[in-house]
């Protein structure tokens, strides 16, 4: 187990080590022009660009550059750690910008995550346990609804419906917990939770429906059943416990997808997360800030990976010897 | 003579599909003894496993119509209601299958699956159970039974599996072990081992047997009744000496032609059964094996022939004249094998 769990953190280290190196070479090689300049905001002056130069050490050779970049990211650099670098656009600090907006995408993803899985998992089993029913067809057409529904679409409507006609719920924008109590907190997240939770919820259902039919036709169900069991615990035990694994795989890496902004969601209802900040960042040229962006998505799958390797050992006793 | 611990009577399982009805148990009877071994031998679709299913109570009746009487020990197992059934199955009933691969819970550990059989049956703790688990695992002749028993099933060869799943059935000491296929997917020297262990355990535990088997050979030394299904239905029974040296059925003479012998010289090549198993939804009139038979006449293409006892104990289902079958048994199979 130990040795398994030592050898999936040299992996995602390389994994790491991997996706900054694309980052710099996307960031600073690949364009023809001179990076100093593409990151010293919309009116580069030559005073700028030279204190941008200087700060990226791009009078260096490129490899150094590479290395003081990834000293930047891992050690931390002069406003803090991670390094997240400065912004000539806005004359500020990285970190505490995209700390605040990565606080929103995180409660947004998490409420969400919870949300679906409340909704989807069940629906999954119920719609599995009796295959065919009228139970099953209703839910598997939520399921198809729920999956072609786009959010820019399902949004507006729900917030033309609730808020603009109905008046039951709050409109757009995110009022902190801190702040606003956690009341009005609450009554803003709903919608977004929801409109993000079910295209999720409905995948989820499906997912859980398709993995529970086939484990129930398993020979080892059958061994259960067998041995006296009580249906109930057939499926509780047995057939739960075996089909819910792939969901985790699926939660993790959904999870770890959102973590870097989800940019529809927040942009419907004017979140101020990553995804949001990310569009607002490409449409003012603000490159370190795409740059950060870029890198805490990427790291936030690759961690959730890592998670989900882990979790599924302690699940899956296979896993851990192989 | 004494009560018969498991009489089936006119038993039919029938799973209605989208092609049609698919008859696979066609109107079988039969009994077993206490103690007896009863050797079931067909090929696939020939309602075998099915039928032992269906004494178990895991065909369910949203699949499944099924008519006929399970007496086992003087209950007609399907009439009883779901929650006494389960009381039974794996209590007095219990049943090993083919795959030993795949019949076990890949996440739990072995003790604790053949604990969680006995805990379902009797109130005891789940130390308790994990006790009784290793000891069952010790009699099944595992190694080391304490530390196998905190195994998980991929840690356990083919063999070994079996043998877990034997503890397993065993472990609640019933009345009656249904064995389907529970030595095709092993490797032959470890088959050997198995039905030895089958045997052993049959004596000490005191249970009757029933093997389920597409494979003649496996059956012959270990069992004291055989019978032969085919489509659905029972076209042959007898003690094993009437199958092996004095066969009634032109299909049990397909079987005997079939089976590969290393102890005497062959005297010619294999005899596979010419053709296919009948489908199930249109089986053929009459006779349901006359497409395949050699010998089939006019009668066996119209009128379904009945299991009719020749003497005491050994019944066909053919519409051959008894000369006729002997000397053609005499002539043809015995003189080739």
């Amino acid at each position: 187990m130990l040795r398994y769990i030592v050898r999936r953190l040299l992996w995602v280290a390389v994994t790491l080590l991997l996706i900054t190196f694309l980052t710099y070479l996307i960031f600073f090689v690949m364009p023809p022009t001179d990076p100093a300049v593409n990151f010293a905001g919309k009116q580069p002056t030559p005073e700028l660009v030279a204190e941008v130069r200087k700060q990226f050490g791009l009078d260096k050779p490129v490899l150094i550059q590479y290395a003081l970049f990834v000293k930047r990211i891992f050690l931390g650099d002069e406003y803090g750690w991670p390094g997240l670098g400065f912004s000539f656009n806005t004359r500020s600090a990285l970190k505490p910008i995209i700390y605040e907006r990565f606080l929103v995408t995180l409660q947004l993803a998490l409420g969400s995550a919870i949300l679906w899985l409340l909704v989807g998992v069940p629906i999954g089993i119920l719609s599995a346990l009796r295959p065919r029913s009228i139970f099953d067809r209703l839910a598997m057409g939520f399921a198809l609804f729920g999956v072609s529904t786009p959010v820019f679409f399902l949004g507006p409507v729900l917030l033309y419906v609730f808020w603009f006609k109905l008046g039951w719920l709050p409109g757009t924008g995110f009022y902190s917990i801190t702040k606003y109590g956690p009341g009005t907190w609450f009554m803003h997240m709903i919608m977004p939770w929801s409109v993000l939770a079910l295209a999720f919820a409905a995948f989820y259902a499906r997912m859980t429906r398709g993995n529970l039919i086939e484990v129930m036709g398993e020979d080892y169900i059958r061994t259960a059943r067998a041995k006296g069991l009580t249906e109930r615990r057939v499926v509780a035990k047995h057939g739960l416990r075996a089909s819910l694994t792939p969901v985790v795989t699926m939660l993790g890496l959904d999870l770890g997808g959102l973590l870097g902004g989800a940019l529809i969601t927040e942009t419907v209802f004017n979140l101020k997360g990553l995804g949001n900040y990310a569009v607002e960042s490409v449409f003012s040229g603000d490159l370190y800030a795409i740059l950060d962006v870029t890198i805490i998505a990427a790291f936030a799958v690759t961690l959730a990976n890592l998670i989900v390797d882990i979790i599924y050992a302690f699940l899956d006793p296979r896993v851990r010897y192989t | 003579m004494a009560e018969p611990l498991l009489e089936v009577r006119n038993l039919k399982v029938h799973f209605p599909t989208d092609d049609g009805l698919v008859r696979a148990v066609d109107g079988i009877s039969f009994q077993i003894m206490p103690g007896e071994t009863l050797g079931v031998v067909g090929e696939s679709g020939s309602g075998k496993s099915v039928s032992f299913l269906t004494v178990m109570g895991l065909i369910s009746r949203r699949e499944a119509i099924i008519e006929g009487e399970v007496i086992f020990q003087g209950q007609d197992l399907l009439k009883l209601p779901p929650e006494e059934m389960r009381h039974i199955r794996g209590a007095r009933i219990s049943m090993i299958f083919q795959d030993p691969m795949t019949s076990l819970h890949p996440f739990y550990r072995v003790g604790d699956q053949i604990a969680e059989a006995i805990r379902a049956h009797q109130k005891i703790s789940k130390k308790e159970a994990f006790d009784q688990a290793v000891d069952m695992l010790r009699r099944v002749g595992i190694p080391k039974p304490e530390e196998r028993a905190r195994q998980y099933p991929h840690e356990f060869s083919g063999g070994m599996r079996q043998r877990a799943m034997i503890a397993m059935a065993l472990s609640l000491n019933p009345d009656l072990l249904i064995a389907d296929e529970p030595t095709t997917a092993l490797d032959v020297t470890v088959q050997a081992q198995i039905l030895d262990l089958i045997d052993r355990l049959r004596e000490e535990f005191n249970a009757a047997v029933v093997i389920i088997t597409h494979d003649l050979g496996v059956v012959a030394e270990h069992c004291d009744h055989i019978q032969v299904m085919y489509a659905g239905k029972i076209v042959e029974y007898g003690t094993a000496e009437d199958i092996y040296y004095a066969p009634h059925h032109p299909y049990t003479w397909g079987l005997l032609g079939s089976i590969t012998r290393l102890d005497e010289e062959s005297k010619g090549r294999l005899r596979p059964i010419k053709g296919l198993p009948p489908s199930l939804i249109f089986v053929p009139p009459g006779c349901a094996f006359h497409p395949r038979c050699p010998y089939a006449f006019d009668r066996c293409r119209v009128e379904v022939p009945e299991l009719l006892p020749v003497d005491g104990h050994h019944a066909a289902a053919c519409h051959l004249p008894l000369e006729d079958k002997r000397r053609i048994f005499a002539e043809e199979v015995a003189a080739r094998a």
